[in-house]
Parts: structure tokens; sequence; C-alpha cells
């Protein structure tokens, strides 16, 4: 099992006929995903790599039932693009687009409730079941099927992350980017519901980062709800207040969203906090053995 | 993106919100005219991108024109240094020049975003004149919260609301209101990320102005508001870092030894975090981002070790999109053009790891591989110390 995407996922590309689009769709669907549309307003009634292309997402549903959407429209018009996803009745949206306006992204978040549409991202790398889907643009090869659920708010750190348990001998159950923006769909504590009732993963590896309180907002449930092992690690130790660190959600504001303050509440939610990031492979495998 | 103080009261006066008087010198004769022109008691207020001005002597009163002149001599030029600007300070180049508003009552309003509720929020506190953030620790209960959502924005009852908790009434009630709806006004249609007037002053004769005012832009939304982009000052900002955004780099300067090149911001972050955990201190913080170019890559090599401070670098890449040659033929141009006398660390991982080392292998220079991220950092952390000599 997984969480959120299988074998079965039936995936709609919205800007998939853009250059990142095209060069992502291809990569996806040679890592095994089912790609089955792409959407692309105006350009409905065409095909690319081999696929046909509707104007709206409605169609790509109606016609191809797409159950999944990637997003790869550029920031200015990307949350209206989750948005017009949500409302064809898509139930997973992963959107990939860097640079949403805040203010975008807090319309779209309203548009979302009240609906079934669950939103990863934006600015994201997308998520992986290894062997049976991938929506986004992690490298694929670097990942392995295996018991270890991976949630991060980062990109490359997590490659770092996957790779290190690959390097373990365990592979990934799925691993989900929630994006570095400030305004994101579902963060540690949704996942970590799905991770919970996924019988296949056996232990998760968290990897926050400094600003918001994403974090801090999951302790609780690890401490006691959760009763898997956790493995945690937050980047920004040395990252000056109220600079933004490369993520537009990575600041340190009036005080708040410090790392230690991350570590420090995962730690006291019987999370096993990697103080280096070289170290995560180890702290997992350590973890793992204690408990099994 | 932060403005001037006297950029954002510009910002809120075309809103039709009272502001005091006042005008921007950037030189001592003009200091005084203006002061004449006003005709009474002025302020002179340091424009630099930092709080906490007053304490710092960035905020100066004068009775008459030619003591305005005779601070403005002293203050245009000096090293303004304050709990925001950090120990090196920021250079004053200008001044705003505002007539005195006599002591009065002090509010405060702000509107930024609530990421947690996933929504704007207006804050008002009878505690003007003081950070926000101090008054939410020592007392709590003086600040009052509406939220709001762009598209729908802040209702009217929300607004006669917060100014009724300031225990406002009668027409200052009514210019508190036109200061709410007028603050959220600009937060939304100018994609603020922080739009704050501290403090908002209630006159004896009965007037509602900011004495204050500050505003940030969220960058990502400034391709859309080409007026609020001109505003930018980058004089306010590190030369490094403006040159950095030409390259479309995320660069930081920071203070320490080792200079970092990454792909990625969380790893980039994870760098500078493992560099301390083994002993050394960072220099910078540096994400080359997803789409670098050869060229790229070469550019931000020449900025890394173009900071007279960084004495090691550590260039760090997990190959996905950015393959690892692509990153060595960069760094191995910058080298050679540069002739560097830098150490350089380099842990390659991911797409085309083997073809990378192959390019740094083949180039002739010392370049110092490492296997893995704690060799990697370690292997810096030696060569950023002095020969022989004690760590620092």
């Amino acid at each position: 099992m997984s969480i959120l995407i299988d074998a079965r996922t039936r995936v709609v590309v919205l800007g998939m006929t853009g250059a990142e689009g095209t060069f992502h769709t291809r990569r996806m669907i040679e890592d095994g995903t089912r790609v089955v549309a792409g959407m692309t307003p105006g350009r409905g009634g065409t095909r690319h790599l081999g696929l046909p292309v509707f104007d709206t997402a409605a169609e790509a549903v109606r016609s191809e039932g797409a159950d999944a959407a990637a997003i790869f429209v550029p920031p200015a018009a990307a949350a209206d693009a989750i948005m017009e996803a949500a409302d064809a009745g898509i139930g997973l949206v992963v959107c990939i687009t860097e640079g949403i306006p805040t203010l975008d992204m807090i319309k779209a978040k309203a548009f979302l409730s009240g609906r079934p549409t669950r939103l990863i991202g934006p600015n994201t790398p997308g998520i992986i079941s290894p062997g049976k889907s991938k929506i986004g643009i992690m490298p694929g090869p670097i990942h392995k099927p295996g018991p270890i659920g991976i949630i991060s708010r980062s990109g490359t750190l997590t490659y770092e992350a996957v790779q290190q348990v690959t390097r373990q001998g365990l592979g990934q159950s799925t691993a989900v980017g929630i994006g570095g923006d400030p305004i994101v769909g579902l963060k540690f504590l949704d996942l970590l519901r799905l991770f919970k009732e996924d019988a296949e993963t056996e232990a998760v590896v968290l990897i926050g980062e400094i600003g918001g309180a994403a974090e801090e907002e999951a302790a609780d449930y690890l401490r006691e709800e959760f009763g898997k092992p956790a493995v945690g690690f937050v980047a920004g130790l040395t990252a000056p207040p109220g600079r933004r660190m490369g993520h537009a959600g990575a600041v340190i504001e009036e005080g708040k969203g410090t790392a230690r303050v991350k570590m420090e509440a995962w730690a006291a939610a019987g999370v096993r906090v990697a103080v280096s990031p070289a170290e995560i492979g180890a702290t997992l495998k350590n973890a793992i053995g204690r408990v099994g | 993106m932060r403005i001037h103080e006297y950029q954002a009261k510009r910002i809120l006066a075309g809103h039709g919100l009272r502001v005091p008087r006042g005008e921007v010198a950037d030189s001592p004769d003009r200091v005084g005219e203006i002061a004449r022109k006003m005709g009474s008691p002025v302020v002179l207020k340091a424009q630099v991108h930092a709080g906490g001005r007053g304490r710092g002597g960035g905020i100066r009163s004068a009775e008459t024109p030619e003591r305005a002149e005779e601070l403005g001599r002293a203050m245009i030029g000096m090293n303004l240094v304050t709990t925001q600007t950090g120990p090196g300070g920021k250079l004053v180049r200008r001044l705003l020049v505002e007539e005195a508003v006599p002591p009065a009552r002090e509010l405060y309003l702000g509107v930024a975003v609530d990421r947690g509720r996933e929504a704007a929020v207006v804050l008002a506190s009878t505690e003007g004149g003081m950070a926000v953030e101090e008054v939410a620790v020592g007392r709590p209960e003086a600040i009052f919260k509406e939220y709001f959502r762009p598209g729908p924005g802040l209702r009217s009852f929300q607004a006669r609301s917060l100014a009724f908790r300031l225990g406002l009434t009668g027409d200052i009630h009514k210019q508190a209101v036109r200061f709410i709806d007028g603050l959220t006004e600009v937060f939304e249609s100018q994609d603020a990320s922080l739009v704050e007037v501290n403090p908002l002053v209630v006159t004896p004769d009965g007037n509602v102005l900011a004495l204050d005012a500050k505003m940030t832009f969220d960058d990502n939304a400034l391709f859309r508001h080409p007026d609020i982009r001109e505003l930018r000052d980058p004089e306010e900002e590190s030369p490094l870092e403006v040159e950095a955004e030409r390259f479309n780099l995320q660069y930081i300067k920071l203070e320490g030894r080792i200079g970092c090149l990454v792909n990625g911001a969380g790893l980039a972050m994870a760098t500078m975090d493992l560099i301390r955990h083994a002993g050394g201190t960072p220099a910078n913080f540096l994400d080359i981002g997803g789409g670098a170019s050869e060229e790229g890559v070469a550019n931000a090599f020449r900025i890394l070790v173009s900071d007279p401070g960084v004495r090691a670098a550590l260039i760090n890449i997990f190959g996905g999109i950015v393959r690892c040659d692509l990153v060595a033929n960069g760094i191995v141009r910058a080298a050679r053009e540069l002739r560097t006398r830098v150490p350089v660390v380099i842990r390659f991982e991911g797409t085309n790891v083997e073809e990378g080392k192959r390019v740094l292998r083949e180039s002739g220079l010392a370049f110092h591989p490492a296997a893995g991220l704690k060799e990697a950092a370690d292997m810096a952390v030696a060569l950023s110390r002095p020969p022989g000599g004690e760590s620092s």
C-alpha cells in the first residue's frame, strides 16, 4: 500500500504543453505514472506526448477519468488552476509551481474548504509511491519501494533523506513534499494521519524547516496517537532571523518559527531528532532497531 | 520587499489617510530649507530599512531651522546602529523632515498574513509606540484582532468593532475606521505582506494620523505591481546580494568563514547547519535553484569567493534536474578565470554524479572531493582554519 497515490492513479497534467510540463510529464511516464491527459486552455483537441489535450480540467475528468492533477502552470495563473482542478472534482491536486502570490493562495485555500479535494504544495517536488506512481519532479531512481513514509517541506533535502533511507537498505512507501510556501495544502499532521492508517508504512521521516508552525502543530498527535517510530530533522538552525531562506515560507518572523523550538517540540513528542542532516538515515535505523 | 517610511507614507496619503506634513532631504542644506518652509518645530527621521531607530539616535527633534540643519549635518552620513541593523549598522543617506506632532494618545494598527489561519489579520492595540510582539507577550489582552480574506475583504462591522475596542468614540472613531479600511485596502490591492502604522496618533485637537508607517510586499506578487517594484532601494541591501539576484541566485550574506554553494533552499540551509555542527561557521546561504545553467553556477561561485571573509568553499549538490556535470563545468570555468586560492570542497550526489567527478578530475585543478556530507563538512572546516593557528 501507499498513501494518496498508487498504480491506478490517473493523472491529468495542467500546463503539460509548456516546457516544464513537457519535460516532467515525460519523466513521470518513464517512472511509471499513469498520465492520461494534458490540459492547456486553447490547446483542446490536440495531442501532446501521445496524450489527448483538453481546454478544461472538467473535460479531462469526463473523458479520461482523471482523478489526480499535476500543476505546472506559471505562478500568475497557478492558484486559478488549483481551483479549476478542485471544481472539476479531482481528488488530489499536486501544485509544483513556485512563486505564487500569498494572497492568491489564501483565496485558493478558501475555495477548497468544504470541497473533498486534497492539495499538495505549492512549491513542492510532489509525491511519489515508488514503483507505483509519481506526481512531481523528484528523480525517480533514488527511490525504492519499502516501509518508510517521508514528509518534507523541502526539495533536494528530501532527496538527501530518501537516499539515506535507501542506503540503509530500506525503501519508501510514499514520499511527500508539502511545499516551501507560507500557505500550503496538506501538512505534517494531515499526512501523519494517512501514514498511521497505511499498513505498509512502519516508520516515518519528517523534514521540517524554519517558519510557520506546521511542525509544532503535529507534536500532540505524534506524542499521543501516531504510534509508529518517527525520525525528524529541521533545517535552519543557523538561519538569521527576518530573512527568507530561499523558500517564501522559510523565515523566522518576530522570533517565531525557529528550528530549535520545532526540534524541541518534536523531541518532546518522542520523535528522534537528527542533529545533523548527515545522520537522518542512521537515526532512522536506530529508531527502527530499538522498536522492532 | 521592504520600502522606506517616507514611501509608505506617500502610499497612505494616496489612499486618503492623514500623515504629518513632511519632505525628504539628502543634504543638511535641504533639511534647513524644508524646516524653514514648515515654519514649525520638526522631527528628523533617518530613512533606513531597520526598526528601533529612535534608541539608536536615528530620530531627533529640532525647534528651529538652524538646529534642524545642524542635526541634519550630524545624521546624514552617520552609521546608524539599532537592534535590527546588526553591529555593522546602516549608512543614513536620507532624512524625512516632518512637522512635529504634539504628544498625544498612541495606538497601533497593523495588517499581516496569519499563516496558521490562512487569512489576513488586522491587529489593533491601545499600546501604540511599542513593538507589537512585545505587547503580545506582556499584555495580550491589549491586542484586538479581526480576520479577513482578500476578495470579500474586511467587513465594515469588523472595522467598527476594532475601533470601539480601542475605546474610540464620535468623530475619532469614524477617522480610525477610515484608517483601518484604508490599511486593508493597501494590503489587499498592493499584495503587501505587512502594513503597519505604529503609532497611530490621536491629537488633542481630534485628528487621527500615522506618525510612522512600515510596509513590506510579497516578492512573488511584484510582477503585477510595477509601481511598487520601483520603490526598491538596492542601497539598503548587501551589494553581493543585489549582484546575485541579477543571476536569479538566492544568496544571503552571513559573517562566517565557509562559503556554501548548494542546489535547493532546504539543502542549502541544512548545509549551513552541517558546517556549524562540524565546528565551523557558514559565510552565506546560496541556492543556485532548480534551473541553473553553467553560467549561473560560474557566477554563483564568483560571488561566493568574492566575499573577503571566505576561507574555504563547500559545494554540495544533490543532482535532480540540475546535473552534477553541469555544476562541475561551471565551477571549473569560474575557478580557472578567477585563479582563486580559496580551497574548494565538493560533494556530488544524484544525477550524473560520475560525469561530474570526471570533469573535476580532468580539470587538473586542486579540488577536494568528498564522499559524503559529514566528510565534506569536516574537510571544509579544517581547510577554513588558519594554518597552524587557533581555530576561530
